[in-house]
């Protein structure tokens, strides 16, 4: 157990390095958020009254929309270096791959999300500085890496990989669209816990379902 | 005709499978005199309610193989043994079919009873997103770069998938719930007359051996295919 969590922590500790180094993958995830996220200043003519009850819809939205793109990106750049197969040789267990990859997906994804929080004060005045709203955050971005993660290790390997993440992904991550959503406004809505605890409750047990069943299937998604 | 052949979809199968198929289409035949002959008219739907003996048994059916396309991949992943992935592919395949079958019959009965086409509760929702997954399973396999990585990686996308089951369904429910309960259909019923009862009876019976015939046919499909393959591998 500690070897693996050693080796996961290697891993991760490698994508740091190298994302600080360039900053390749951080910066186009960002931008690509802000033009989502600017687009739909347009598609609806946001009045204050239509951003409290689209506003955590326009934002789920734009955050599940960049994780696909930012989960695309970060194995596409694996796959062609062939650090994939270099780490697939590496002695150490599979579980420890997919958790590394996954703590870097989180990484990436909470980093661009809080980075758009301003983003969007600016363009909807939409204030997301709540507890509430940045507990459901976390935990449904931990959900998207949870899944997100093992189905791009199989896209990115496929002929049809930017199609295909997202019909693998987001059927599957719908219940987390709903709890995140739902969740958010009534977060925003003042509720608190007993507004979106229930929804809370639901994206934690998703996370830890799918971080269980994930990990486990990883071998064979590896498995040359 | 002495020595024995290596398909193993002739002979003694075939016949096994042809047989199948020609029940399920005389079942289809008296289920459909049934549904437009026998069972009555509902009173407040009118002629349309007569979808609801093909939606609920197709529906029922699209369930069971997802089930069997999950538990399929499961065994699959374990014992490494190409038949359990030949019955979920097949599961698949077929279960695409029932899914897209049980969504239009689902919409076009939706739309006059409850005026709109499409009603996201619990179990709309659930449907679509099953097929959507059983999508998703077919193009895996479709564009991995060989069989044995498509035959492996579609088995997580069926795992994962069914995993999402009940997470969808809860989802869908408590967040249908901020919406107005609808007051007719299939749920608001009350019992059924007995001709009626008889009639969904039949066609669960009807769907369910039609399902089976169908899952035969593309198994043994799968069978050939394989078949082949080990017969090219050997020769080359």
């Amino acid at each position: 157990m500690r070897e693996t969590l050693r080796a996961a922590l290697t891993i991760y500790a490698k994508d740091v390095r190298l994302e600080l180094r360039t900053r390749e993958t951080l910066f186009s995830v960002l931008a690509f958020a802000l033009v989502v996220a600017f687009i739909f200043t347009f598609a609806f003519e946001p009045s204050p009254q239509l951003i409290a009850s689209i506003g955590p819809g326009i934002v789920w939205v734009a955050y599940i929309f960049t994780a696909v793109l930012g989960m695309n990106r970060t194995f596409l750049l694996e796959h062609e270096r062939g650090t994939l197969d270099g780490l697939r040789l590496a002695p150490v267990p599979r579980e420890a791959l997919y958790l590394g990859k996954l703590l870097s997906v989180v990484t990436l994804l909470v980093t661009v999300e809080a980075l758009m929080l301003p983003a969007f004060l600016v363009l909807y005045d939409l204030s997301l500085f709540n507890v509430w709203f940045i507990a459901i955050a976390v935990a449904a971005t931990v959900g998207i890496a949870a899944v997100g993660t093992l189905f791009s290790a199989i896209a990115v390997h496929t002929r049809a990989r930017e199609v295909l993440l997202p019909i693998l992904f987001l059927p599957v991550a719908l219940p987390l669209l709903i709890g995140a959503v739902t969740g958010s406004r009534e977060a925003l809505d003042g509720e608190g816990w007993s507004g979106m605890g229930g929804w809370l409750q639901l994206i934690v047990a998703f996370d830890i379902v799918f971080l269980v069943l994930s990990s486990l299937v990883f071998e064979y998604v590896l498995e040359e | 005709m002495t020595t024995a052949d290596p398909s193993p979809t002739t002979g003694g199968a075939g016949a096994w499978r042809l047989g199948l198929l020609l029940v399920a289409g005389v079942l289809v035949l008296i289920d459909m005199y049934l549904i437009f002959g026998y069972a009555p008219t509902e009173r407040s739907m009118g002629i349309v309610q007569r979808l609801f003996y093909f939606h609920v048994p197709v529906i029922l059916t699209s369930f069971l193989s997802f089930a069997l396309a999950a538990v399929g991949s499961v065994l699959y992943l374990v014992r490494r043994n190409r038949a359990w992935d030949r019955l979920a592919y097949a599961s698949a395949e077929v279960g695409v079919v029932f899914f897209t079958s049980a969504i239009i019959t689902g919409a076009v009965w939706a739309k006059p009873v409850w005026n709109t086409w499409w009603v996201w509760d619990a179990n709309g929702t659930l449907t679509f997103v099953l097929w959507l997954i059983f999508i998703g399973y077919l193009m895996v396999r479709a564009y991995a770069p060989d069989a044995e990585r498509g035959r492996r990686w579609s088995a997580v996308t069926a795992i994962i998938g069914a995993a999402t089951v009940p997470f969808v369904y809860m989802a869908a429910d408590w967040w249908g719930g901020l919406h107005p309960e609808r007051v007719t259909g299939p749920g608001a019923q009350g019992s059924l007359e007995r001709e009626m009862l008889l009639t969904l009876l039949f066609s669960f019976v009807t769907f369910i051996v039609l399902f089976a015939a169908l899952i035969a046919e593309r198994y043994a499909l799968r069978s050939d295919e394989d078949a082949i393959e080990e017969l090219r591998l050997a020769a080359a």
